[in-house]
């Protein structure tokens, strides 16, 4: 049965199902069992947002508060995760990853690699990225295409309660390590989610609404500023195809290609920034496998290429928005050689 | 209004449908229609369908234009007898235009189906209900369907009956433990649902495995089926297409499991991207993949054909059927009261042809 939850809601739900269904299923993270015990609390303050409330008095053994040192417990969420645990580690922000990238670019991401295959590291590490919440230049990144560069990686980018939780269900069922990336401007938002377990296969692309004029490909929190720009596009009578591919490793390469070569053009909606970012990368992808379906260059609308400003006008000029992608579609369609 | 004047309205597809649009007018005014005959394409965000003739007459007006969009229950088309006078009509077609331009849903709260699930045995049964007639029909859906796979012959059955449509084990938002798989087990589910909910002479109707499945009820407990309809019926003859059953179960993506959608109906345009991503949903729910699994060999080893049935039986096939081909009816005729081939319409032909199924249906349960 599925009913309305929110995103934060869904994350939860997936991790209690899991952890219900697999006791080697842990947690951990900065304040994910801080606050329980506390006189007046009979919860954890589950993280920064919340997100893990009620797991801690649920699964007292199995989540764990750690100290404030990224490297010393995503070094031990990978460590265990390579003895036979599936840690589930929660990194607040995605800015703070860089004091722990040996372990994970380094050990997490080779071990099945160099080990022949006879190891696996099915760790999951939960981290926010995004702006728009006027949380600065350190607290406000899109990151994820630093780690959807490194092979051994998996790096998924829920655009919806639906995906959160069948996303999460598959990053902890799966054997490798996976970077979860949650748009910290989507957990309150709304939709319809199955009461029951689920997972959703990485490395298959969701078509959000089907379109004969362009491709729209929007990952995560900008699959809904897409849906905002074909809604006004639509006004015009201009039918966009809007294509989620909800992991960026791997890649549903297939779904893109078929979908420009159907339509001919294609948008690429991207938070994070346009130099080596996803937006150049299914650029790429499509000009070197679909040359001949394009009827115009490929569009991208990226932020610039510089820090999120604390400025909130600035800010809002940087995030890519309806306006700005429904611009970008009107100068793919015309577009003359 | 004249009472004589018979408004076509949005129907409601499913709980969530709060309006429809009309893509396609298939009558014009001054058409002569019976009751079942198309009249219009319907879109919504979910499903997209045939509006049908709800009674005969002559279509007097369209009161929505194609392209427009209009809320469950509100009047879309009037029909009426030829000699209803002109004026008449343009009143009504004002007053229609009216409410629709206010854009107000005609339909009041309470109304459409409610679901519920009942405890059978420990395990857990989803259904929908619809309509309070004195007559019961329940509908027993196919391999890999739902409840909602009865959408279009559901609400025009629940005006003069009491209908039911269940899951069955392993499918819909039933419990997904099919244990070995078997025939059985799915009609102790069924007959476990009468049980629950009080249901003693029933008008049973099954599509493809839920017709194999309804008539496994009928020969259980005849004297509690008052009669039978079986729609595209598995396990009745000898044809069956084995790739479209494994094909199903074993898809795991939308590229996977589209081509054998197609499979399902005469006219490939019914697979929407929205039939795709339901039944994908429904796929990738825990247990789903192995019950389709345990069920796939029940399907293709079940030969009914000489099972007794003694109840009052009607049949009915999509004469463009790939999945269980309309041939299979001749292990039935002789057997049944009536067996009607709808041409150009596929497995599914209670979504492609739903007023032929319906009117078959009624014929069963007015006998």
């Amino acid at each position: 049965m599925s009913r309305n939850i929110t995103y934060r809601e869904a994350i939860n739900e997936a991790l209690v199902q899991e952890m219900e269904r697999d006791p080697s299923v842990v947690v951990l993270g900065e304040d994910n069992a801080g606050g329980a015990g506390a006189p007046g609390e009979s919860d954890a303050w589950g993280g920064v947002l919340g997100v893990t409330k009620g797991l801690q008095p649920r699964f007292p053994d199995r989540v764990l508060d750690t100290p404030i040192s990224e490297s010393a417990f995503i070094g031990a969420a990978i460590g265990a995760a390579t003895r036979g645990l599936r840690p589930v580690a929660e990194l607040m922000f995605i800015d703070f990853m860089g004091v722990c990238l040996d372990q994970i670019f380094n050990q997490a991401a080779k071990f099945r690699y160099m080990f022949g295959g006879r190891a696996v590291t099915p760790v999951v590490i939960r981290t926010m990225y995004g702006a728009g919440l006027r949380a600065a230049a350190q607290h406000s990144q899109s990151l994820y295409p630093v780690f959807t560069s490194v092979p051994g990686l998996k790096v998924a980018l829920p655009s919806s309660p639906y995906e959160a939780k069948g996303l999460l269900v598959q990053a902890i069922r799966d054997d490798d390590p996976v970077i979860f990336c949650e748009h910290k401007a989507l957990y309150d938002t709304v939709g319809e989610v199955p009461a029951e377990s689920y997972a959703i296969p990485f490395g298959e692309a969701q078509i959000v609404r089907e379109g004969g004029d362009v491709t729209i490909v929007a990952l995560g929190r900008m699959v809904s500023v897409a849906v905002e720009a074909a809604d006004e596009l639509a006004a015009s009578g201009v039918r966009c195809e809007i294509v989620d591919p909800r992991t960026t490793s791997p890649l549903d390469e297939d779904t893109i290609l078929e979908s420009v070569e159907h339509t001919g053009r294609l948008v690429v909606v991207d938070e994070a920034g346009p130099r080596c970012g996803t937006a150049a990368d299914i650029a790429a992808l499509v000009a070197g496998k679909a040359f001949g379906a394009l009827r115009a260059p490929v569009g991208t609308v990226t932020p610039p290429h510089t820090p999120v400003p604390f400025s909130p006008p600035l800010e809002d000029l940087y995030v890519p928005d309806a306006t700005r992608v429904a611009a970008a579609v009107k100068s793919v369609l015309d577009w003359k050689a | 209004m004249d009472d004589r004047i018979t408004p076509v309205t949005m129907p409601k597809w499913g709980l969530s449908m709060k309006t429809g649009r009309i893509t396609d007018w298939l009558a014009a005014p001054g058409d002569e229609v019976a009751e079942g005959d198309g009249l219009a394409e319907i879109d919504t965000d979910k499903i997209a369908g045939t509006l049908e003739a709800p009674a005969g007459g002559v279509l007097r007006a369209i009161v929505a234009e194609a392209g427009g969009d209009a809320p469950v229950g509100c009047a879309v088309a009037l029909l009426a007898p030829g000699d209803v006078p002109q004026e008449e009509i343009a009143a009504a077609v004002a007053e229609a235009r009216e409410l629709l331009a206010r854009g107000q849903p005609a339909e009041p709260d309470g109304t459409g189906p409610a679901t519920g699930a009942v405890d059978v045995a420990g395990r857990s049964l989803a259904y929908a209900t619809e309509g309070d007639g004195p007559e019961t029909v329940v509908l027993v859906h196919g391999f890999g369907g739902d409840k909602d796979s009865w959408l279009f012959v559901r609400t025009p059955l629940a005006a003069r009956h009491t209908v039911y449509a269940l899951d069955l084990p392993g499918h819909g938002d039933s419990v997904k433990d099919v244990g070995d798989g078997g025939l059985v087990v799915l009609a102790d589910a069924v007959t476990g649902f009468l049980d629950v909910l009080g249901l003693d002479r029933v008008h049973l109707v099954g599509h493809s495995l839920g017709g194999a499945v309804a008539g496994a009820v009928a020969g259980q407990v005849p004297g509690r089926v008052r009669s039978l309809t079986l729609v595209a019926p598995a396990g009745y003859g000898p044809e069956l297409d084995s790739g479209y059953l494994r094909g199903f179960a074993g898809a795991r993506t939308r590229r996977e499991l589209k081509p054998h959608l197609a499979k399902l109906f005469a006219d490939g345009d019914r697979v929407t991207r929205q039939l795709v991503d339901d039944l994908l949903r429904y796929k990738r729910l825990d247990g789903v993949a192995e019950a389709l699994a345990a069920l796939v060999p029940t399907v293709e080893a079940l030969d009914l054909a000489r099972t007794p049935l003694d109840v009052p039986l009607r049949v009915v096939w999509g004469g463009a059927d790939r999945v269980i081909p309309a041939s299979n009816r001749r292990s039935l005729e002789g057997r049944a009261r009536e067996v009607r081939v709808v041409e150009g319409a596929g497995h599914m032909v209670h979504m492609e042809a739903p007023g032929e199924v319906t009117q078959l249906i009624e014929r069963a349960v007015t006998g």
